[in-house]
This record gives C-alpha cells, structure tokens and sequence, in this order.
C-alpha cells in the first residue's frame, strides 16, 4: 500500500513531463496571454467607439496602437474584438465537437444502415465548400445574431472530424474489452460512455482544437466581407473596417496589423498544442527524431569500427554500389 | 462496382447542394423582398406598390405550392436557366458566371496545382530527413497556415502594392493597355496581376499539404518494408521517391476534397481583397446588392466545380492505389 502511494505521484510526473513538450508550454502559453487579454483588457480600455477629432494618427503615448480614421482607439477595439472572436469560437466549437461526435461516434458504433446514413451525410457536408454557403445564408438573415452566426459556422465545420471520429470508434468497437462488455450485458449508450469515450478523448480534444482555428478564421472571414454577427466587434469586423477606411493606401498598417496578427499568434499557439496532442496520439511522430539519432550513432559506430579493420582498403559491399548497374535510378529519373 | 458508388454519392451531393440552394431563401426568416425593401428604406421612404414591383422582380409572386416550384426550378437548371441579375440588369446569370468563372479557375486552379507538388516534395524531404533541423521549420509553416488568407493578401499589398510598387494593387488586368484575347502582351498582364493573389493562396495553403505529407512520410518510414528495401541495398533515393513517398501521398490525394473547399473559401475573400475579377469578387457584389439570383446561382457554380475536381481525383485515386480498386 505505502509502495503504491510513493509509486503513483513519480509515475503521474514522468507522464506529464513526457507531455510537457517545448511547443505544448509555448503553444499554451500563447493562447493563455490572448485569453487573459480578451477577459481582462476591456475592463481597462476607453470606449471603443468614442470618436475624436483628433483623426487618424499612429501610434502614441495616449493611444497605443493608434487611432482609427474617426479618431477611435485601436487598442481599445482589439480589447473587445479579442473578446468577441474567443466567444464565437468557442461557442462554435462546442457545438462543431457535438454534432461531430453524435454523427461519427454513434454512426461508427452502431453501424448498419444507420452508420450509411450518417457517413454518406457527413460526406456530403464534407465536400459542400463552406464559405458560400455561409455567405447565401448570411446574406438572406438581415438580423445575424451571435447565436445564428455561431450556428451556421457550426453546421459548416463539423464534417471533418466526425469522419475521424467514426473510423476510430469502428477500430475500438471490435476490441477485445469492447466485446467483453457487450456479453456481459452493458447497455449501448454506457458501452459508448464508459468503455469508448475516453479512449477517444485525445483524438476529441485535437478536433476540439482545430475546430476553434476553423472557427475563429471563419467567423474573421465572414466579418470582412460585412456578413458578421451584428454590433459585435470581432478581429473580422476591425479588418473590415480598416479595410473600407482605406487604412492600406493611407498606410495606417496599426489599424490592420494588430487584429490579422492576434488570428495568426492564436492560430499557431493552438496548432502548437495540436501538435503536442498528435505527438500523444501517435508515438510514432514523437520518437521518430529520437530513433533516427539512435540509428546514425549505430551507423556511425558501425562505420568506425569498419575502417579500423578495414585499414584503408575499400570493401566489396561499396565498390559494388559505386560501379554496379543500379536499374532502380533509371526508373526513378523516368 | 466502386465506380458506380462513387458517381452515386456525388449525385447525392450534387443533389443536396441544388435542394441547400433552392430552400435556404425560403425556409429563413426574412425573406429577399425584405431585404431589398430594407435596402431602399435606407434612401428614404418606400412606395407601398414598390413591394409589390419587387416581388414580381425577384419572382416571389408565386402562388403555386412549394413542391411544384421545386420542380419547376429544377427543370430551369436543366435547361441552364439560373435567372437575372439585378446588379448587371437586364444580363443573365449565367452569362456573368461565363466571364467571371475562367479567372478563378486558372488563379485557384493553378496555385492550388502548385501548392501540392511543392508541398509533396518539401514534405518527403521533411520526412526523411525527420529529427534534424528541418523539423524545427515545421511550426513555422503551421502557424503561416494559421494566418487568414485576406489578412496575408492586405499584408501583401501594403508592403508590396503601395509602399514598394512592385505590383498592382488590384484588378485581373490593365484594361487601359491590353484586351482580353490570347496573345503574349494580354497574357504576361494576366499573370503579373494575379502574382499576388496566386502568392496569397500558395502561402497560406501549403503548410496543410507540408504537414501532412511529413507525417504520413515519418509514419511511412517505420514500416517494414522500408526495412526490407534498406537492407536490400536499394538506393536511398529510390526509397524515399518509390517506397516512402508513394505510399505516404495517398491521405493527401484522397484529402484533396477537404482542402480544396478550404482554398475556394479563402480564395473568394482574397478576390475580393484584390478586386480580381472572378467567382468570389462577383459573388460579393452580389452580396452587396441583394442580387439573390447571381448569388445562389454562383453558390451553384461554385459548388458543382469543387464536385467536378474531387471527382476527377477519385477516379485518379483508382489507378494511384489499386487496393480500392480490388475491394469494390
């Protein structure tokens, strides 16, 4: 009992140290400062759409970042827009991870015909390219609110991982602890919550993820062609503005620059943490660097101790490759 | 038998895009009259015949039940009828796709053709040289994946458009020194206006293609028969191009339906960023005017398209990998 207790803490640390990658901290670390940023800053900022005569003007002690063509803090209006854009992609990934794991989970578990249905649906969404169809809906709702907006980008961006999630559950579904449960009884939905789910939790966070790229780069495209959700400033909404404000040809690049980069930094800090969660789910990718060094020091070793026997004296084996007739580049150059 | 599954499942979705496009303005709060009444309210007060005028404008005035102008609207597409345009009035939609249509094409066509073989080729080197300093460039293209593609396109005009001038800031063409024809002058225009849009799309789509194919390739390399081939003494060129890379493209090709909806999507707004005179510059005008029948007819166009080029990568797929070829 006292040798469990001291073993379970040592092993948890060598686990999470094995998860705690470089690009996992900095990835997080990135999106931690914009979250903090988009719950903090609004508090401290000036009214984003107090105009002031002052104008146009970069940057400058009293306003940081600048000001907008009608005098309006740019700083203050990436405060909120940071808000705005976090809450719509977060809104939407929850729903995107919903229907994605109702289609792919129970299609791929129960199979039949129900799992045709589901996966031919899934592949229709799939191909369907989503920004139209986005902007045909946006276009005919004159009153777009968060929830609406957030819905439509939500029934655009599930597809993909629902396809992932299916061809998982069907890998599990016949393993041997699966099967196990069913003889003994288990009724369907707690099989898929207890014995499935957690087995696919890492492949759902990693979808959880992209989805929220996906999200927040779809919503700031759908605000900057003016089809966003009404009176909300979003990263979207701000290029848009700064876009019809001919902020480029004025050369105000702090109007522009600030909202594209907060996309951009928020954008590769997720896929930084995406990537740590693919290193957890496939071993393969995370020990790839580690092995091939394994192997050059053996081949170098190898190599080593060859010429020392060798002394000088070129080996059979390499004249061979050097001189021989090799079909194989020939076919490769064709 | 696996060709006549795949052609069925593209009509299903061909289907389902046709029906998406004839029930969303029906079946959504607000209806397209409303929205140009909405419009016109704006500039002062409306006549109440106007609403009248404009239901018969847009063709609202239908009393027949909703299934029959179903089919009625179905047998327009077949006879290639997509309606009027209100913003180039009295031209027809399908004339407007006509002129539209062929720029996005060879812009998207030929960026994303682009973006994949540099992405195959840079991601087999990535792969096979896994675990030495090329990986440390891998989160550098996925955080240039993250980077929205309109954002990248003003990026690309402030610094290269107006402050250098090195390129136009917007257009397909100079249309005060060369017309629309097939020769040299006409053609060396096209291609020095679309240098940035095409810039634009190949940046921000090839860390996707790069990722995937490095993956695949480290994954593909662990295998056995990677081993055999090496201890057999092939060359390591050969096992990289013929065993590794071959095997490890094929995820790409057959995800070539997802990222080609990524890349019509942000290629619109990129038009519309550099007013290029194609599919997604039109369709937001479109958007702009309330032009309800060039909108849905270019969501049309635009969806049948992606659904033309998955289609002639299937089958493609059928001869790269003759393994789905043998299950159907």
């Amino acid at each position: 009992m006292a040798q469990t207790q001291s073993q379970t803490p040592s092993r948890l640390r060598a686990a999470l140290g094995r998860a705690l990658t470089p690009s996992l901290v900095i990835g997080a670390g990135l999106v931690l400062a914009i979250v903090l940023f988009g719950l903090i800053a609004p508090f401290f900022v000036a009214d984003p759409n107090a105009v002031d005569n002052a104008g146009m003007h970069g940057p400058s002690a009293q306003n940081l970042l600048g000001t907008t063509q009608t005098g309006q803090d740019v700083l203050a209006q990436l405060a909120w827009a940071t808000r705005g854009s976090l809450l719509v992609g977060v809104i939407v990934a929850f729903l995107a991870l919903f229907l994605s794991a109702f289609f792919g989970i129970l299609g791929g578990y129960l199979g039949g015909w129900l799992d045709e249905v589901f996966s031919l649906f899934t592949n229709v969404v799939l191909i369907l390219p989503g920004l139209p169809l986005m902007i045909v809906i946006g276009s005919y709702v004159q009153q777009r609110g968060l929830l609406l907006i957030a819905i439509i980008l939500a029934i655009t961006s599930w597809a993909a991982s629902a396809r992932v999630l299916r061809s998982q559950t069907l890998s599990i579904r016949n393993r041997d602890y699966v099967q196990a449960a069913k003889i003994a009884g288990e009724k369907p939905h707690r099989i898929i919550a207890v014995e499935i789910l957690p087995n696919l939790l890492p492949v759902m966070s990693s979808g959880f993820v992209f989805a929220l790229i996906t999200a927040i780069l779809g919503e700031a495209g759908l605000s900057f062609i003016g089809l966003g959700v009404n009176g909300t400033q979003t990263w979207g909404s701000m290029l848009f503005y700064a876009q019809n404000g001919q902020a480029l040809t004025l050369g105000a690049w702090w109007w522009f620059v600030p909202p594209g980069l907060m996309i951009a930094v928020l954008g590769g800090g997720l896929s930084l943490i995406n990537f740590s969660i693919d290193g957890i789910i496939n071993p393969r990718l995370r020990n790839a660097p580690k092995q091939l060094k394994r192997v050059k020091q053996a081949g170098k070793q190898a190599e080593q101790e060859q010429a020392e026997r060798a002394e000088g004296d070129t080996g059979p084996d390499e004249r061979d490759e050097t001189s021989g007739h090799d079909p194989d580049q020939e076919e490769v150059a064709v | 038998m696996h060709l006549l599954r795949k052609l069925g499942f593209y009509l299903v979705a061909l289907w389902a895009a046709v029906t998406l496009n004839f029930f969303i303005p029906r079946l959504l709060p607000g209806s397209p009259v409303d929205a140009v009444l909405a419009k016109l309210a704006l500039r002062g007060p409306v006549d109440p015949g106007t609403r009248r005028a404009i239901e018969i404008m847009l063709g609202a005035d239908d009393d027949t039940p909703m299934i029959q102008q179903y089919f009625a609207y179905l047998g327009g597409l077949f006879t290639g009828d997509l309606g009027i345009s209100v913003t180039y009035f009295p031209t027809p939609v399908t004339q407007i796709i006509a002129q539209s249509l062929p720029w996005t094409l060879v812009l998207v066509g030929l960026a994303t053709t682009i973006t994949f073989v540099i992405g195959m080729v840079l991601g087999t080197f990535a792969g096979w040289k896994r675990g030495t300093w090329l990986d440390s460039l891998i989160p550098a293209t996925t955080i240039l994946q993250a980077v929205p593609y309109f954002w990248l396109a003003l990026l690309f005009i402030y610094v290269l458009a107006v402050n250098l001038d090195l390129f136009p800031i917007s257009g397909g063409y100079n249309p005060s020194m060369v017309r629309p024809a097939f020769d040299y002058p006409f053609l060396s225009n096209a291609v020095y206006y679309g240098f940035l849009p095409a810039l634009t799309i190949v940046l921000s789509s090839l860390g996707g293609w790069l990722l995937g194919m490095r993956n695949m390739m480290v994954s593909t390399l662990s295998e056995d028969y990677i081993l055999t081939a090496e201890a057999k003494g092939l060359s390591p060129r050969r096992i990289m191009v013929m065993y590794a890379a071959r095997n490890a493209m094929l995820p790409s090709v057959s995800g070539f339906a997802i990222s080609l909806g990524f890349v019509v999507s942000g290629s619109i707004i990129v038009e519309s960023v550099f007013s290029y005179p194609g599919i997604g510059f039109t369709m937001l005008q479109a958007v702009n005017n309330n032009d309800f029948a060039l909108m849905q007819g270019l969501f049309l166009i635009i969806t049948v398209s992606v659904l033309a080029a998955n289609l002639v990568v299937d089958l493609l797929y059928g001869v790269i990998d003759p393994r789905t070829r043998a299950r159907g």
